[in-house]
């Protein structure tokens, strides 16, 4: 989604007075993600306070911070599984969302589970072309059971992108994944977004996994935004070299961690 | 497996580990043991390593030997989990002929069989073939009326509070009512004929069905839910490829009890005010003191009871082909 159009309708959600939910014709140039004055609470602990965040159309933004920093909170209120508590949070209507589950559904072959949310004739060869984009088409017949950690975390993705979203929702999606199969998913993703030409955000404890996909890191911190990294580097300069390390040492900071003195050298 | 390294151990040490578990573990102390034995002043590292292996016990994992075929599985246990009723069986017979069980309280397997060919032989149309029909057509005519009712009330009341609110009472008040209580009420209302007695196996067989099914509904995966809903999926898409196919195994265990309190359902509605029926054919018994055919009649009740049981495997190896099929269960 280079521009979103005028007949693209986003899904506005409000707190509970007056209608929850409206749909409005987006302004052109409007970014894909508005959130202004967010708070969130659950019981008497103030989860997020007064967030504001904008998403360009095609960007990656990488969402960092400590657990209980309301990452995955801010997650779901952009995916509409939670209303906010005040402030206001526009999103497009076509969004997706990959959960750090597989969450597939166990009685439903591979390609019924792409296909749970899209209406239209021809399910299977829609599954089939973006289970090839993530490498499964040939188990596309499969039942969930017999796919391993990560064949079921691509599914998952492949389930996102089938409906050719412009918002997708990734909330620590390869955390239970190993080290390897972490590595394959981050070039499936890259490559996956190049295409898709959606807007991403991705939630994650991994400073690595941050440095190497994000347009920008964006660390929580006391319900806000508390820090804000633009990453310009190319795919080279995110996996070595000296501006990484640089920016790996301010992340770790960020979270609260000082690397010269957890290092040990 | 045996380690091989061996051979370096001085005559201090003890002889190898009877029992090694790991070969790179123990190739790994074989070569310090190679390593040490040129430097005995320094071998106190060895005796450390031998002492660890005779202080660990260690475990052997191998390759199971290759299972049994099919067929030789069915020769060693012919009859499955059937294997001990046919034992008893033939224990019951051979008390019956040895008379340690006298006639006049109870008849021998072989006398039920007897008694099962006179009552298909005599009559026309077969008395006992009739009486069969009866009953079964009862079972089967209340389990599909209870069991429709009780699937659609479970199904309305699992997808919509609206549907909770105006079944779960009435159906948790008719659960803790016994069934055999509401008998005289059944035969007030429909009269003494088939009506009354397809009524009362309708309730006993519709509660299991509710009970289950409802509980089913709601205890789908509520993460699996909110997925197929952040997935755009429509309600209807939700109701037929997550909460409903999701609740299918709960419901089968429905259907298993549903099966079981229908027969139970039969065997109350046909002791009292019936003219036909097994039921029928064991109180007929009774009055003309014929245990044979009282017994016949609890042996029929049986077979009905294990057929419907393995109507229900049979059907839960057909629609849940998704699970893992359970290992080792006979029959």
């Amino acid at each position: 989604m280079s521009t979103l159009t005028s007949s693209a309708a986003d899904h506005i959600l409000k707190p509970a007075a007056g209608p929850n939910v409206a749909t409005v014709a987006a302004v052109p140039g409007t970014p894909p993600v508005r959130v202004r004055g967010v708070v969130r609470r659950f019981g008497d602990r103030t989860v997020l306070d007064g967030l504001d965040l904008d998403i360009a159309p095609s960007e990656f933004v990488i969402l960092l911070g400590q657990s209980g920093s309301g990452k995955s909170t801010l997650l779901r209120l952009l995916g509409g599984l939670d209303l906010p508590d005040a402030g206001r949070v526009t999103v497009p209507r076509q969004r997706a969302i990959v959960f750090q589950a597989d969450r597939l559904l166990p009685w439903q072959r591979v390609w019924r589970n792409v296909t749970i949310g899209t209406s239209g004739r021809d399910a299977k060869a829609t599954a089939l072309k973006v289970l090839d984009e993530v490498g499964l088409r040939d188990r596309a017949d499969a039942w969930p059971r017999t796919l391993s950690g990560g064949e079921a975390q691509r599914v998952a993705l492949a389930r996102a992108l089938v409906s050719d979203p412009h918002l997708v929702l990734l909330d620590e999606p390869f955390a239970a994944l190993d080290a390897l199969t972490r590595l394959r998913m981050h070039d499936l993703v890259r490559g996956l977004r190049a295409k898709h030409d959606a807007a991403m955000l991705l939630v994650t404890h991994d400073v690595d996994e941050a440095i190497v996909l994000a347009d920008r890191v964006i660390v929580l911190r006391d319900g806000r935004i508390g820090a804000e990294f633009p990453v310009r580097l190319s795919v080279e300069e995110r996996s070595h070299g000296t501006a990484r390390d640089h920016l790996r040492a301010r992340l770790l900071a960020e979270l609260g961690l000082d690397v010269a003195k957890t290092a040990g050298h | 497996m045996t380690t091989t390294d061996t051979g370096a151990v001085p005559a201090t040490a003890p002889a190898s580990p009877p029992t090694v578990g790991d070969p790179a573990r123990g190739g790994a102390f074989g070569a310090l043991a190679a390593e040490n034995s040129d430097a005995p002043e320094n071998s106190d590292i060895f005796e450390n390593s031998v002492a660890f292996e005779n202080s660990v016990a260690f475990e052997t994992f191998e390759a199971a030997p290759p299972r049994a075929g099919r067929l030789a599985r069915r020769l060693r246990s012919p009859l499955g989990i059937y294997t001990v009723p046919l034992a008893l069986l033939i224990l019951w017979q051979v008390a019956s002929w040895r008379g340690w069980l006298s006639p006049s309280v109870s008849a021998s397997p072989i006398e039920v069989g007897r008694a099962a060919v006179h009552l298909w032989q005599v009559g026309t149309p077969s008395t006992l073939g009739e009486d069969l029909r009866v009953s079964l057509l009862r079972a089967l005519t209340g389990l599909l009326v209870g069991g429709a009712i009780g699937a659609a009330a479970a199904t309305a009341a699992g997808l919509s509070r609206v549907g909770e609110q105006l079944f779960n009472g009435p159906v948790q008040i008719l659960a803790t009512v016994p069934f055999l209580a509401l008998l005289p009420v059944m035969i007030m209302w429909f009269g003494i004929g088939d009506a009354s007695k397809i009524a009362l196996i309708s309730i006993s067989a519709g509660i299991p069905i509710y009970v289950n099914l409802f509980n089913a509904i709601r205890g789908v995966d509520a993460r699996l839910v909110e997925m197929a809903t952040a997935a755009g999926a429509s309600r209807w898409r939700l109701i037929t490829r997550v909460l409903l196919p999701g609740a299918l195994p709960g419901a089968l265990v429905g259907f298993r009890f549903a099966l079981a309190y229908s027969v139970l359902g039969l065997v109350v509605a046909e002791q009292i005010n019936a003219d036909s029926g097994i039921g029928f054919m064991i109180g007929q018994a009774q009055s003309y003191n014929r245990i044979d055919e009282m017994f016949l009649g609890l042996v029929l009740y049986a077979i009905l009871g294990l057929s419907a049981d393995q109507i229900v495997r049979l059907l839960e190896r057909l629609l849940l082909t998704w699970r893992p099929q359970g290992k080792g269960a006979a029959a």
